[in-house]
Parts: structure tokens; sequence; C-alpha cells
């Protein structure tokens, strides 16, 4: 036998054993309490739990308003693997599984992503208690405006909307005879010419809209303008004969002028655009069948022919989307993407406005609304605004 | 039998004349009434309110404005007045006694309503082309060397608004004029050429004289539709100029109600004061 036995040893001192196997355990404990660990180990779980809550909802209005629309957007999600979603009504569960190869370390900023898509939703999913006091409608149409110019009667670049101004087209400048519309192309001249400075163009104290109607009236009396127009047709006509080369004008103005052969430039000017957006609004004395068709007229309205119609003269549709179908690639990438035609541009009544190679005038959808200085709007000093507008058509 | 008494005459005679006045009441009474009430109405961006103010009246009456648009009214009603009734009285005149056969008088009276078969805005808009920088008249004249650049002030101006103003409604004084003429016997201007009249004073002391009536309903036609015209001086002044109509049209179009009923009102005040002085002048019931 080489060395002492180790079992006969343990079995022979029992107690000594059972001692030692005791201390070893508490120290063990003792030692396993004592180790050095992460304090949040990283473990990553791939789901998201997303619930929305709308009391008194019936199952289908839960499942139309809510459920569908959260799926909608979810489903955007990068690296997404499944939705699955609990519906109860008023209430919605959904759980949102990424894929299990998706890298752990990029999880985090997925969830942003989902909470800014939710974010985004929740405002159109709250509704107010009580009537707001506001109009509200729904979008349909909105574009940027700016001057349009005869290219060919100027002969040299137009950058600044003060040109509407400059005494060198004396007897051959326009504005639009709509006080609320008007008052804000003015606005865009006195700012870009530096001669009023304005907390709010879309809301001017009476200080402001008096300065800007000064500097119109003092240039009407020295003989800026050939005319205002007030309808469409007018301002298509004014530009169309020659009468005036310098205006301000509507999108498909500028599409009715460029149909008869005529160059005409809408624009785009440093200053940037001044906007407005218009939508349909209902009746809160509709009911019954006649609520079910103007809604019915709303869909069908925002379903896209419309707005493929106007956007091929130059607006922009709220639900680009549906419109993008109703518009060859051609179209959609000459009118809302700003890439150069590449076939002829007809416009909706099938007249020729520009060949292939043209891009339109201020670019893609982004350059133009991105570049925007003010927004139409009732001023809440509407009336002094339109007893000054007066005065102007009458000086 | 036919036998009527006085009681069944009477009511013979409402009922006649029932017709009318309801027709009256509610269709011009009733809305004049509402605007004279509305016009003292307030009003805030998108909507109007009843009250009792005399704030639409003060404004108007505070205005400059107001004062040189009613100017500017009055000079397109005299000045239209006046072409209106020399050109007229000279077709009148010559349709009435320069034309002798009945037969080419209706022809050529029926000549000068053709214009009148299309709608007055169609008239009027029709102007436009005509007078334009690069318009039949300025390439006309700058082909025949009259003129080096343009005539300007040919459209878009007060020329322009009174030149469709006469072209729009020298009918209404050709009309009664050549119908008052019509009516007057031959038999008085013989008379007085046998009197030894020269042509000059048949036509001022016997002509003018005899077709006053007819001047007057021709006049009070072309000053009513004149001063409440708006549409006509929009579109030839380019809106660069401005009537009371064009006041009106203004409000209303931003939702200013009250203003505009205002506007209206006093308006409709210096129409009926002007149409009464002139009826100071000659008594047309008489005269019929």
């Amino acid at each position: 036998m080489i060395g002492p036995n180790l079992s006969e040893w343990s079995s022979r001192g029992r107690a000594l054993t059972i001692y030692l196997m005791l201390i070893a355990v508490i120290a063990g404990c003792f030692a396993f309490f004592g180790l050095g660990r992460d304090e949040d180990p990283i473990f990553t779980i791939k789901t998201m739990l997303v619930t929305a809550v709308w009391p008194g909802a019936t199952m289908d209005e839960t499942l139309d308003q809510i459920t569908n629309r959260l799926e909608r957007r979810l489903q955007e999600t990068t690296g997404l693997d499944a939705l699955r979603s609990i519906t109860r009504p008023g209430v919605v569960t959904i759980y949102v599984d990424l894929d299990g190869a998706f890298p752990p370390e990029d999880v985090p900023a997925v969830w942003q992503e989902v909470r800014n898509g939710i974010g985004d939703i929740r405002q159109g999913l709250e509704f107010m208690p009580e009537p707001t006091g506001w109009m509200t409608l729904i979008p349909t149409i909105y574009n940027a405006d700016t001057l349009g110019i005869r290219p060919d009667l100027i002969e040299r670049p137009i950058e600044t909307w003060a040109e509407l101004l400059n005494p060198e087209f004396k007897g051959k400048a326009s504005i639009l005879d709509i006080s609320s519309i008007g008052i804000m192309d003015m606005a865009m001249v006195c700012e870009a010419m530096g001669e009023v400075a304005y907390g709010d163009k879309g809301n001017m104290t009476t200080d402001e809209i008096d300065r800007t109607i000064a500097i119109f009236t003092e240039a009407k009396r020295a003989g800026q303008f050939r005319a205002f127009w007030k309808s469409f047709d007018e301002s298509v006509n004014l530009m169309a004969s020659g009468e005036v080369v310098i205006q301000s004008m509507w999108s498909p103005a500028i599409t009715a002028v460029k149909s008869r052969g005529i160059p005409c430039v809408y624009q785009p000017l440093k200053e940037g655009y001044r906007s407005w957006g218009g939508g349909l609004g209902l009746s809160k004395s509709l009911t019954g069948l006649e609520l079910d068709a103007a809604y019915e007229y709303i869909d069908w309205y925002l379903s896209g022919w419309v707005g493929g119609f106007l956007m091929r003269q130059g607006y922009y549709s709220a639900v680009p989307d549906t419109s993008k179908t109703f518009m060859s690639e051609n179209e959609w990438g000459y009118w809302y993407e700003g890439k150069p035609a590449t076939a002829e541009i007809v416009s909706p009544t099938g007249d020729v406005l520009g060949q292939a190679g043209d891009v339109r005038d201020g670019g893609s959808y982004m350059e133009r609304m991105g570049k925007v200085a003010c927004w139409n709007s009732v001023m809440d000093e509407n009336q002094y605004m339109v007893r000054k507008w007066n005065e102007f058509i009458a000086a | 039998m036919a036998q009527t008494k006085p009681a069944a005459d009477n009511a013979r005679g409402w009922l006649l004349a029932g017709p009318m006045s309801v027709i009256l009441l509610a269709f011009l009474v009733l809305p004049i009434l509402m605007i004279g009430t509305v016009s003292f109405w307030g009003a805030t961006e998108f909507s109007i309110y009843p009250a009792f103010e005399f704030d639409n009246y003060e404004f108007l009456f505070g205005s400059p404005v107001t004062y040189a648009v009613f100017v500017k009214t009055f000079m397109y009603a005299i000045v239209t007045w006046a072409l209106t009734l020399a050109i007229g009285f000279t077709v009148a005149f010559f349709l009435a006694f320069h034309i002798l056969t009945l037969t080419w008088q209706i022809a050529l009276f029926l000549v000068c309503t053709i214009p009148f078969w299309t709608s007055n805005i169609i008239r009027m808009i029709s102007w436009i082309p005509f007078p334009g920088r690069n318009g039949i008249a300025n390439s006309t004249l700058l082909e025949l060397g009259l003129i080096d650049t343009p005539l300007e002030w040919l459209l878009f101006s007060d020329f322009a608004v009174i030149l469709a103003f006469v072209h729009l409604y020298t009918l209404f004084m050709v009309v009664p004029i050549f119908n008052t003429m019509m009516r007057i016997d031959k038999v008085l201007i013989e008379a007085a050429r046998d009197a030894g009249a020269t042509g000059v004073q048949i036509l001022t002391d016997v002509i003018i004289p005899l077709s006053t009536p007819g001047i007057m309903i021709g006049s009070i036609f072309v000053i009513t539709l004149v001063m409440g015209d708006f549409i006509t001086v929009r579109i030839l002044s380019g809106s660069q100029s401005a009537n009371v109509g064009r006041l009106i049209s203004n409000d209303v179009a931003l939702l200013q109600y009250p203003s505009a009923a205002a506007t209206a009102v006093v308006l409709l005040v210096t129409v009926l004061l002007t149409i009464g002085i002139m009826l100071r002048f000659v008594d047309i019931r008489k005269e019929l």
C-alpha cells in the first residue's frame, strides 16, 4: 500500500469528516456570495409588448381604429419576425417579436424606433372628451406657392420675392386680390426687401398690416401693377397674354400657361414658399345614410384617383401612397421625387407640359415643402386686414 | 246679373293687387329689411352674431376709403350716363326720324339688340383681348405707325371700365328714348318746320322736351345698373379700381356680412336719393 488510505481514514474519523464537510459548505456559501458579478447581466429578450386601451369601444372599432393601425405601423419595424396581437373590445395587446438571429446589440435602437412610431400615431388615437372648438378637417391637398414668371420676357434669374416690386417690372407685375392670401405674399415681399420684420406672418399685428399695405399702396400708385387677379383663369390669361411677367400664382395656373406652349416658371425663391393646405370637413347635421355617404366620399377622395389628378397639376396629395398608384413611374418621379422626366409630361387634361429630361421647378417634395416660410391662415386681425385691403384696392 | 256692388268691387281690387303685393313683400321688402337688420350685427372671423351696434356704420363713415369709393362710383355713373345718353339719343333719333318705314325701323332696332342675345358677362369679358398690351387695338395702331409703344391705359384702367359700361348699357338708353320718340306726332315737327324753326330748334324745342320721359327712364336704368355693378369694374380694371359694389363683394367673400350689409344700405339710400333728385326734374307719371 502506498500512502494513507483516504477512504479508510474518513470512515474511521467519521465525526471529523462531517465537520470538515460542513466547514467546506459554509465557507463555500460565503465564498459564493462574495463572488464578483455583473449587477444586471446582459440578457436580451427580443419581444416587446404594446398595449392600447380604448374604454367603451366595440370589437370592430378597436380592430379598425387601433389594432390595424398599430399593426400597420409596427410592420415597418426593423428585424421583425412576427406580430402577435390579442384584441378584446377596448383593449389591444400586441407582441412584437424580433427575428432570433437579430444582433442583440441593435435591439435597443429598434425599441426606440417602435416607441417613436407609436408616439407618432398616439396623437391620432387620442380623442378629446369634449368638443375642442376647432374645426377639424381631414387633409386632402396642399402645396407650396411662390411667384410665377415668364422667363422668356424677363431673361435673367429671379431669386427673391423682392423682385415683385422691382421697378424694372413696372406695369408688368400682379398680385392676387384675395386678401387673406395676398397679404401673405405681400409679407414675403416686404420681408425680403428688409422693410418689415414680422413676428408671425401667419398672424400679423395691426402695425405689421399697416406697414405692409403702405408699401404696396405706394407701389400701386407708382404703377407697379398691371392688374390684380381674383380667379384662376384671370391669372392664366394675364401671364399667357404677356400683360404680366411676374406675379403671385398657383401651381395649376402654371401648368395651364405651359400647356398653351408658353414658357412659365414657378420660380423657387431663396426666402422660401408660402404654403397652404385644404381638407374636407363634415357638417354636424349629417346623420345616418348621409353621414355614411360623406365618409364614403372622403374615402374615395383619398383613395388615389383625385390625388393622382391633383399631383399631376403640381399639388401634393395628403395620401401620396394611394395617389402613386394612379401615376406612372415617370410622373411620380417628376412631380414628387424631383427627378428628370424620362418621357413627356402630360397634364391631367392631356396637354403636354414638359419633355423628357425636364425637372420640376423647385425639385422634389422634400426640397419644396422643406422650404416653407409661412402658412396661410385666418388672422386674429382678419377684419382689420380686410378693411386695409379694401383701402389698398381703392387707392 | 253683372251688376257689382262697391264692396265686391273693392274685394276684387284687393284680390288683383294681392299677388303682386305678396311677391313684392316677400322678395323685396323683407330682404331689404333683413339687410337693414344685419347691418347692425357684429361679426367675427367666421361668424356673425345678432347685436345692435353702430360699429359698421361708424367705420364706414369714418373711413376715407368709403368717400373715395363713392366718388369713384359716381364718376363711373356720370361718365357712363353722359356717353350712353349721347349715343343712345343719337341712335334713337336716327331710328325714329331718319328711317322712314316701320319695317326697317323694327329691323334695325332688332339689330341693336343682337349683342344682348348673349350673357352680360360674356360681352364684358370679350373686351379683354381687344385692348390688351398685345391685343388687336394696340397691334393695329403699332402697324399703322400711330404709336411706338403699346398704350397701357387701354386695358385694366378706368377707360376700359367705362368702355365696357357704355357697351353694356347703351341699349337701356336706346329703348326708352326710341319708344317716346316714336310717339311724338310727326305733325308737330311739320308744324315747327312751317313756323320757320331750324333743325336745331326743332331738336331742342320739340323733340328733346317730348322725349324727356324716355331719357329719364333710360338714365335711371343706366345709373342704377352702373352704381350697383361690381364685376365689370373688377374685371376690366384688373381689380385695380374699386366701386361700392366691390367693397360689398370683398366683405361678403370674407364672411363680413354685417359690414357688407351696412355698405349695401348706404348704397341703396344713395341710389334712391339720386333717383329722387332726378325725378324732381321730370314727372314721369305725368309725361307718360
